[in-house]
């Protein structure tokens, strides 16, 4: 499945610096869907490359991370147990505090 | 026609004159415009804003004549017009913090004509703020920035009322000062001062007009506006402070802020003169490289928050009891922390180091800041490995020592020591080397911050 991910607000320095990956992401063995469960677990194993911690805690992301998918709070889409489409454009921001 | 000598005496005679009358209703204009803010101030009680009393009653639309002349521009708006104007006049508006985001919210609401004006702020100016936070000026470097955004802001429309509340907020006195205004802006720069101006909005029933700028990237939305979400709806767990970076170690670009600042004031605007719909529900993203704005759409208000949700027993007692730097174990400062990781003897200050030169000592000086920050200045012969890759790149120090061991011809070996910015990541990079067997490795506390302030006063700091 065809995924566009965005990281932003800092969280692409866990990934060389780069903010926008266009990924492939084969379905889990036997399952028909592909929930952001199971993205985040492939962003923490495939994609990060430093520190998980700053993006991850538990099976969740950790506190202060927006998750985006296709301009929504994934709070209002299912949070883990959203279903993800092809071509969806999914968007891990960590909030600013600076000014 | 040239005038005689008579004349030009003459008319400096005037000229001298006319100044001396200036001066005395200047003073005497100060002195009625202390008397009507003391009146004004008097009004404040219960928590209930004043009315503002610039808006002459006489007049149909509420402006006056140099009113309807000054904001001319904004009254032949179809979609703003007279209505939205006497509006604003009649609004107050809180910014908090006059740096970076409050420098454009604070001249745009000025010039625009929201009737009462507050800041809050408790800094000073420095050579190092005037890149982003516009509002100031270099004769004010060393002053407070109240009263510098203060002098702007009036020089700008003396016709508002401007407050100056020269003070850090705190929850001891965040009630008092919010309850004055109809909205806030919070353009503060740390995650406890977030939270606590969050929750005060929420106690006191105000919208929250809330932006944030860092590096290359800003955020913005409403909080507490008509049912939507706060703050707190939305992060309810305070972030890592790993993950809260600072302007003064991360940088930013002066005009991000800026943008942010300025949509801060739009959206203050709409919602102090009721026109357009504000970004409540929703959160503005800018990614100033990409030149992309992103709006996004974010949760309602949660029934489960701890702070607006449907069983809160949060009022304003209970803020008064909160304490925020608990709750993000962050300071509400934003000075940057002084760790004490070490033992004594495994430091030394920046004037034993310059000895140690001095005397040809053999070492090795490891600079462990990031490559961005020793290319801005470092010390000469300094080896440049940044802390997040010491481990890795351990033999290189190994390296470096025995190659200064040789040069100088020493038996006892070359000593190794330890540089950062301000002190801290050098040591975590001793206790690094301490663990992988380079026992004698030593900090220098305070960093180059140390070395500029006691040995070299010429070295840049940044």
């Amino acid at each position: 499945m065809q995924l566009t991910l965005e990281f932003g607000g800092g969280l692409e320095l866990l990934c060389e610096s780069v903010k926008v990956h266009n990924v492939n992401i084969d379905l889990p063995k036997g399952a028909d869907k592909l929930t952001m469960r199971y993205l985040l677990s492939w962003v923490r194993t495939d994609l990060i490359k430093e520190r998980p911690e700053m993006f991850m805690k538990g099976e969740s992301v950790r506190p202060g991370v927006l998750v985006l998918v296709n301009d929504c709070d994934w709070e209002l889409t299912g949070q883990l147990d959203t279903t993800l489409e092809e071509k969806d454009v999914v968007v891990f921001i960590s909030t600013l505090h600076g000014g | 026609m040239q005038p005689n000598g008579d004349d030009v005496a003459r008319i400096r005679r005037e000229i001298e004159a006319l100044k001396d009358t200036k001066a005395s209703i200047e003073h005497k204009i100060a002195v009625l415009e202390a008397q009507l803010q003391q009146h004004q101030s008097d009004d404040v009680c219960n928590g209930s804003c004043p009315p503002i009393s610039a808006v002459d009653a006489n007049l149909a639309n509420g402006l006056s004549a140099d009113s309807v002349y000054r904001y001319s521009r904004h009254l032949l708006l179809p979609s703003f017009g007279v209505e939205a104007q006497s509006n604003l006049l009649k609004s107050s508006i809180l910014v908090v913090g006059a740096g970076g985001l409050g420098s454009p919210a604070l001249l745009y609401l000025a010039a625009c004509g929201v009737g009462r004006l507050g800041i809050v702020d408790h800094d000073m100016v420095e050579l190092n703020n005037m890149h982003r936070q516009v509002i100031h000026t270099e004769a004010y470097i060393g002053q407070p920035k109240v009263k510098s955004a203060a002098a702007a802001c009036c020089a700008i429309n003396s016709t508002i009322q401007i407050v100056e509340h020269k003070e850090a907020l705190r929850t001891s006195n965040a009630l008092e000062i919010l309850s004055q205004y109809d909205i806030i802006i919070d353009a503060t720069d740390n995650a406890p001062s977030r939270y606590m101006i969050s929750d005060c909005c929420v106690v006191l029933g105000k919208p929250l007009v809330s932006g944030a700028a860092l590096g290359l990237e800003g955020q913005l939305t409403v909080y507490n506006y008509k049912g939507g979400p706060c703050y707190r709806c939305l992060f309810p767990t305070p972030p890592p402070t790993t993950a809260c970076q600072r302007c003064s170690d991360s940088g930013v670009l002066g005009v991000v802020p800026g943008i942010i600042g300025c949509l801060q004031a739009l959206e203050a605007i709409k919602i102090a003169s009721a026109v357009g719909e504000p970004l409540s529900g929703r959160m503005l993203l800018f990614d100033a490289l990409s030149a992309r704005i992103r709006i996004v759409k974010i949760r309602g208000r949660s029934l489960q928050c701890e702070v607006c949700g449907e069983n809160t027993t949060f009022n304003q007692q209970y803020f008064k009891d909160f304490d925020y730097e608990k709750f993000t174990q962050s300071p509400l400062s934003t000075s940057p922390p002084k760790l004490n990781l070490l033992a004594a003897d495994s430091r030394i200050t920046s004037k034993e180091y310059k000895e140690r030169i001095a005397n040809g000592e053999a070492h090795v000086l490891v600079d462990v800041r990031p490559e961005h920050h020793y290319r801005i200045v470092s010390i000469p012969n300094s080896l440049n490995i940044p802390l997040a890759s010491l481990e890795a790149r351990l033999p290189e120090v190994s390296s470096a020592l025995k190659e200064e061991q040789e040069h100088n011809g020493t038996v006892s070996g070359a000593n190794l020591y330890v540089i950062c910015r301000r002190g801290n990541d050098s040591q975590r990079a001793v206790q690094c080397l301490h663990k992988m067997g380079f026992d004698l490795a030593k900090d220098i506390v305070g960093g180059l911050e140390s070395w500029a302030h006691d040995v070299d006063p010429n070295f840049p700091m940044y």
